[in-house]
């Protein structure tokens, strides 16, 4: 609750829509108790006066009645109003919703017809059918108002509902031997709150507009008594001879109108998470570049060399340095490894290479990445571009949210060729079946009509995998290919990689958190840590003699197959948390070997055993390794 | 010897939706019926692929799904499905992604005592004393109980998710891929926690995984489940190391292994079955090496393979 | 195809009933009866007896829907008593006008709403962003009626740029330029709100869109960002905007009620307005059965289109 009133009061326009909201609402509680005039008096001596007469603040009306006791008596009957016809709705409706959403089956299909049915009219409709019932007046226009809001909360709230009762946590509860009227109640109820609010919020103002217009018509509020729409329908026919008896109550209703909207925006902001958060923002063409610090040379003989790079998540005002200072290279035709448990920064780097890490919150602050000679980093968009997916291509984790779900994936392999300019007309779609065919999609003539979601995972990564090859990049980054899939195919998307690369040259840089797919794929690998790498090396000696504690320890961790029933081995702890990180090295805190020595920065990626390389001042196996090496 | 659980032909369909008039269209097999055994004390492990319907079996023992036909027996009794508290008091299930297990608007301690309260309606004192006494089991601070869900890691989160299924004191517990949202170094604290938990609180696991090595580190058997059937079962030393059926054997030939150099184990027909429409004998046999006529009209029970294990195959691989 | 749209019309034949049913409750609810208000002065008990057997509200209420409902598919409305004509004549002849207004308000505010969407999204937290959502947010907060009240007072009376209201001149032809004369104002009045809303939520299912990883993948081989936002990304946004112009086209009929009122406008909404205050019950029931069916049939077609533009609708 603190959180949201912060929140909110961080919104500058929401807060200028509270502070006006309350001043109406409060000049309208008070009204009674001012020293106004009769609002309904008639004097039709004064007929029409012009505003800022001496008695008269804002004028009179045709009946002589002054403008300002009139306006503030009717905005206390058009909040009054609104806001009851809010209430009301969102109550029933709310109600209607998680009933129907909780329930499902057949309670849910009876009652959303009936709801479908109310929105099948135009809302007026029903509100002028319920008002020329029951009659003219502002009760009835209430009445109206209410019930033709209902269906939209029932609606959206049974959209949320559905959702929720299918969470775990609503299974948990039946378990622990909840009946339904507790598990809604307790359960459903505070996490549809919010929705309600929000709702609510973004549509008070739509409701007085509606009661209004119905006064406006008059069918709402009847003579004597005012709100603001019924003054702007007896102001309409004066509208040319004396426009201020209009401008009026009309202005007031914009002003009550939008301060609520403002305000409901700021409730809206403030109580979406995902708002909370700052993801809902677009992330622009390119990440964000902000390098401070000198940009490094390019080493010789790298195909793709990154060099220091740094990549950053700016959230409000933490600093979650995903990459810390990562160097990795690749040589041409060669499969390195990238391996690290969740949040070790190691999709940032393979991300940050063409720029595609979303910004915000991304930013890359320091290092290079060198490709043929080029600074990619510092590079404008226009010559990235043309380098992403023509030298540089991605392969990326779940293939059914990777592809477009609305194109064919004929259509979209095309259009990896032709933003290059790399088809003929004619020929692209040729080009594309062949494509298919190279990742061994069986019946690929026909396939290349499909949408994603008509093709199992297996082959929708195959089509991912031939998107990457369209324009024979010559890398190729691999984000964790397989992890969505089941094992068996898995296995085949493995060793089709593992044919493409030998059969095509390409280099390829695979991410991953399985240990066993690294030994099977990747020459060379490298191991990630809270934003770093922590040790490299080719992929057999890295995974005999692990140099690095927590890649010892990591890989003991990994049940293999094969060797029975056993007791695991555990790392305690957990990583630090990457806007927090430890001096010195990141692991310290969870390893055994650790000394005071390791607490203090910089610890630097040292080499060992010739051609690897570990970020420890006690590595493990240096005797054995060095032994090795000589 | 007695059984914690006996499963005898329990089934699973669900009808398609879509017809002209609001009828079904047809059924989809989810679970074919399937009858099985857990012993006292022991760890049965459930391994398949996604869409298997191995979530769907968890499901229906823990009453969350009523099965379509068929009868679940918990210590020598019938379960009642008129009572869910019934289910709740015998059987409890620990879930996959242990944050969205945790209503996000509830502190620990209310979801805690939701199962002390419902289940064995003890008392405010009673509650507070066995939440301690579950919380000193699982490792986890006491202060914990005022935090609310968002602020645990995975890790944490799963194993309150675990305190709260042992607060209802149900003596089996259904752990459906408890693990799979975590990662490798936290992974192992878990499952060791539930080793621990066993045999501290004399406990039955029901282990469902889609990792082959985490089912044979952690189980006494295993049962391979295939298109809404168990097409291998036995010990879990000898499955993996000696499949019979020869889907098992692409499950283990399948897994990656550090040392093992990369093939892609299958060549053929590669896609799953169509469930809406069965194919007919043996639903492995359209990607089987060993497939025959006879796998292709009749379908397989399973059969004893001599060594302890069981499995549904007219042309068993590994047999003497 | 075909077969969905099949599929569709079919299921608005309940929804059609339902509509027609919740409108004869709601006016099976008013209080006194038609004969005597038909009658006025002539209202003898003799003389309501007969009115009342004539329209056949001697019979049980379920009876009187279905006579009322068979007479509606053979297309007799009733006869409005205050016009003296039959309703369905009437209907007909002010649907057209109420067509012309919000048919292009519609058509305005689809064209202009989904554009400020994309380019407020494209340009999030820039200037255009900006200078969009303020514009939005007045369109939003102000009645439409008190727009329109003020755009004649403006471009009417003292700018003399539009005639004040009608549709057609008083004297002179009845050509298209005149009639787009007396158009602009109404429906660009009665677009705005509309407009507003759909800007909004174009912006948000872009933005919402923006985020997903197929908009990665797409700059991942090197599409062009023109072609991610306005191919991409916003065909993949129409999937949830389409609906809602749906819903929008409701609120611009809607809206058409009081735009007509403010400009005199003769159309469907004036007639339902002047229908009720002289409590013309049958031409209130007549007008709103028939224009609410004209919406359901609309809102099939905006259903066709969503499924011509998202495969993973069955058809």
């Amino acid at each position: 609750m603190r959180d949201f009133l912060r929140l909110l009061a961080r919104n500058q326009l929401a807060l200028a829509g509270l502070i006006v909201l309350s001043a109406v609402v409060l000049l309208a509680l008070v009204t009674p108790l001012l020293p106004l005039q009769a609002p309904n008096v008639t004097n039709t001596g004064d007929r029409f006066l012009p505003p800022f007469t001496e008695g008269h603040l804002l004028g009179t009306d045709h009946l002589g009645r002054d403008l300002f006791s009139r306006l503030m008596y009717g905005t206390r009957l058009s909040l009054a109003v609104g806001f009851a016809a809010a209430v009301i709705a969102a109550v029933l409706g709310a109600a209607i919703g998680i009933l129907a959403g909780y329930y499902g089956g057949r309670t849910d299909n009876v009652i959303m017809r009936g709801v479908d049915m109310l929105m099948a009219f135009p809302y007026i409709l029903l509100a002028l059918a319920i008002v020329a019932a029951l009659g003219p007046g502002l009760l009835n226009a209430l009445v109206a108002v209410a019930a033709v809001n209902i269906p939209f909360f029932a609606r959206n709230i049974r959209g949320i509902t559905v959702g929720i009762a299918h969470k775990e946590f609503v299974d948990a509860a039946r378990l622990s031997g909840m009946g339904d009227m507790r598990i809604m109640l307790g359960e459903v109820l505070p996490n549809v709150i919010p929705v309600i609010v929000i709702a609510m919020s973004t549509t008070v103002g739509w409701m007085i507009l509606e009661t209004a217009g119905l006064s406006f018509l008059g069918l709402g509020s009847q003579p004597p008594v005012a709100d603001l729409g019924s003054m702007l329908g007896e102001a309409r026919s004066a509208l040319i001879t004396n426009p201020h008896t209009s401008v009026v109550p009309g202005v007031m209703i914009l002003i009550i109108v939008m301060a609520i909207n403002l305000l409901g925006d700021g409730i809206r902001d403030a109580l979406d998470p995902r708002l909370r958060s700052g993801a809902l923002t677009r992330p622009m063409a390119a990440t964000t570049v902000r390098r401070d610090g000198p940009v490094p040379e390019a080493r010789e003989g790298a195909l793709l060399d990154i060099r220091e790079l740094q990549t950053q998540f700016h959230v409000k005002k933490r600093v979650y340095r995903a990459v810390g200072g990562v160097d990795l290279e690749v040589k041409p035709g060669e499969c390195l490894g990238l391996i690290g448990e969740s949040g070790s920064g190691k999709s940032v780097t393979a991300l940050s290479v063409m720029g595609l890490v979303a910004s915000p919150p991304g930013v890359i602050t320091g290092g290079r990445v060198d490709y043929k000679g080029t600074d990619l980093i510092g590079a404008r968009y226009e010559q990235l571009r043309t380098l992403r997916g023509r030298e540089i291509a991605y392969i990326f984790q779940d293939p059914l949210a990777t592809l477009h779900p609305l194109y064919k994936v004929g259509d979209q392999l095309i259009e990896a060729m032709t933003a290059h300019g790399r088809a003929p007309k004619e020929g692209a779609r040729q080009k594309a079946i062949e494509l298919l065919k190279s990742v061994r999609i069986p019946n690929a003539e026909k396939r290349i009509d499909s949408y994603p979601h008509e093709m199992s995972g297996g082959m929708r990564q195959r089509a991912g995998i031939a998107m990457a090859l369209a324009n024979d990049p010559e890398v190729i980054i691999a984000d964790e290919p397989t992890t969505a899939l089941d094992v068996t195919v898995q296995a085949q998307i493995l060793s089709l990689l593992d044919d493409l690369r030998r059969s095509r040259g390409l280099a390829i840089i695979f991410i991953t958190h399985d240990f066993g797919v690294v030994a099977q794929l990747c020459d060379r690998v490298a191991v990630m840590y809270a934003g770093r790498i922590v040790e490299e090396g080719p992929t057999a000696e890295v995974l005999a003699t692990p140099a690095h504690p927590y890649t010892k320890r990591l890989i003991a961790c990994v049940p293999e197959l094969g060797e029975g029933r056993r007791k695991l081995a555990a790392i305690p702890g957990l990583p630090p948390p990457v806007d927090d990180l430890p001096p010195g090295c990141a692991f310290a805190p969870r390893c055994a070997k650790a000394t005071p020595a390791c607490t203090e920065p910089p610890i630097e990626l040292m080499p060992f055993a010739g051609t690897r390389a570990v970020r420890c001042i006690h590595p493990e196996n240096d005797a054995a390794a060095r032994e090795a090496a000589e | 010897m007695t059984l914690a659980l006996r499963l005898t032909e329990l089934e699973k369909t669900f009808p398609l939706k879509g017809g002209l008039f609001g009828g079904p269209r047809g059924h989809v097999h989810a679970v074919n019926p399937t009858s099985l055994e857990v012993r006292q004390g022991e760890t049965l492990g459930i391994v398949g692929e996604s869409g298997c319907g191995k979530s769907t079996l968890a499901r229906m023992l823990v009453g969350l799904l009523p099965p379509t036909s068929g009868a679940i027996e918990i210590e020598g009794e019938p379960l009642s499905r008129a009572d869910p508290a019934a289910f709740g008091r015998k059987i409890q299930y620990v879930f996959q992604d242990p944050i969205s297990s945790l209503n996000p608007r509830k502190t620990i301690r209310q979801i805690m005592e939701a199962p002390l309260k419902h289940l064995h309606k003890m008392g405010a004192e009673q509650r507070a004393a066995r939440i301690s006494e579950i919380f000193a089991a699982v490792n986890l601070r006491e202060e914990f109980l005022e935090r609310y869900p968002h602020e645990f890691s995975g890790g944490q989160a799963q194993r309150i998710g675990i305190a709260r299924a042992l607060a209802a004191q149900a003596r089996i517990l259904i752990l459906d891929e408890p693990v799979s949202a975590l990662d490798v170094s936290v992974q192992a604290q878990v499952l060791n926690l539930l080793a621990d938990l066993k045999t501290e609180f004399g406990l039955t696991y029901l282990f469902i995984s889609h990792d082959l090595a985490v089912v044979e580190a952690v189980s006494d058997r295993v049962a391979v489940l295939y298109f809404g059937s168990v097409v291998e079962l036995g010990p879990a030393e000898r499955i993996f190391a000696r499949p019979h059926h020869p889907y098992t054997k692409l499950l283990a030939d399948s897994a990656p292994v550090v040392g093992r150099p990369l093939t892609a184990p299958e060549a053929k027909g590669t896609e799953l079955p169509n469930p809406i429409d069965p194919p007919s004998g043996c639903a492995f046999h359209a990607r089987c090496p060993r497939a025959s006529e006879k796998c292709r009209q009749v379908t397989p029970e399973l059969f004893d393979m001599g060594d302890g294990t069981q499995a549904a195959c007219y042309h068993p691989v590994n047999t003497e | 195809m075909g077969s969905y749209i099949l599929k569709r019309l079919l299921s608005a034949i309940p929804v059609l009933l339902g509509i027609s049913v919740i409108v004869f409750l709601i006016m099976a609810m008013i209080p006194g009866d038609p004969a005597t208000a038909i009658l006025g002065s002539y209202a003898t008990p003799e003389n309501v007896a007969r009115i009342n057997r004539d329209l056949g509200l001697d019979q049980p209420l379920v009876a009187r829907y279905f006579i009322w409902l068979g007479n509606m598919l053979t297309g007799d409305f009733g006869r409005s008593f205050s016009l003296n004509r039959p309703v369905l004549d009437e209907v007909l002849d002010r649907f057209g006008a109420t067509m012309i207004l919000a048919g292009t308000a519609f058509v305005l505010c689809s064209i202009l709403g989904v554009a400020a969407g994309v380019v407020s999204a494209a340009r999030q937290y820039g200037f255009a962003d900006k200078a969009i959502t303020f514009v939005v947010l007045i369109g939003i907060s102000i009645p439409s009626f008190f727009l329109g009240m003020m755009m004649i007072l403006i471009f009417a009376v003292n700018l003399r740029w539009f005639p004040v209201s009608g549709m057609w001149p008083i004297y002179g032809g009845r050509t298209l330029w005149s009639l787009l004369d007396h158009l602009i104002m109404p429906a660009l009045a009665l677009a705005v709100v509309a407009t507003g809303v759909i800007a909004r939520l174009a912006r948000s299912a872009m933005l919402e869109v923006l985020r997903q990883d197929y908009i990665r993948t797409a700059r991942a081989k090197g599409v062009h960002e023109r072609s991610v936002i306005w191919r991409h990304a916003l065909r993949a946004a129409m999937v949830s905007i389409i609906p809602v112009l749906g819903i929008q086209a409701g609120f611009v009929l809607s809206g058409a009620v009081y735009i007509e009122i403010v400009f005199q406008w003769p159309g469907v909404g004036r007639m339902l307005v002047d229908a009720i205050l002289t409590r013309d019950i049958l031409l209130v029931q007549g007008g709103v059965v028939f224009v609410a069916a004209c919406y359901v049939l609309f809102n099939i077609a905006v259903d066709v289109a969503q499924s011509l533009l998202d495969p993973r609708i069955k058809t």
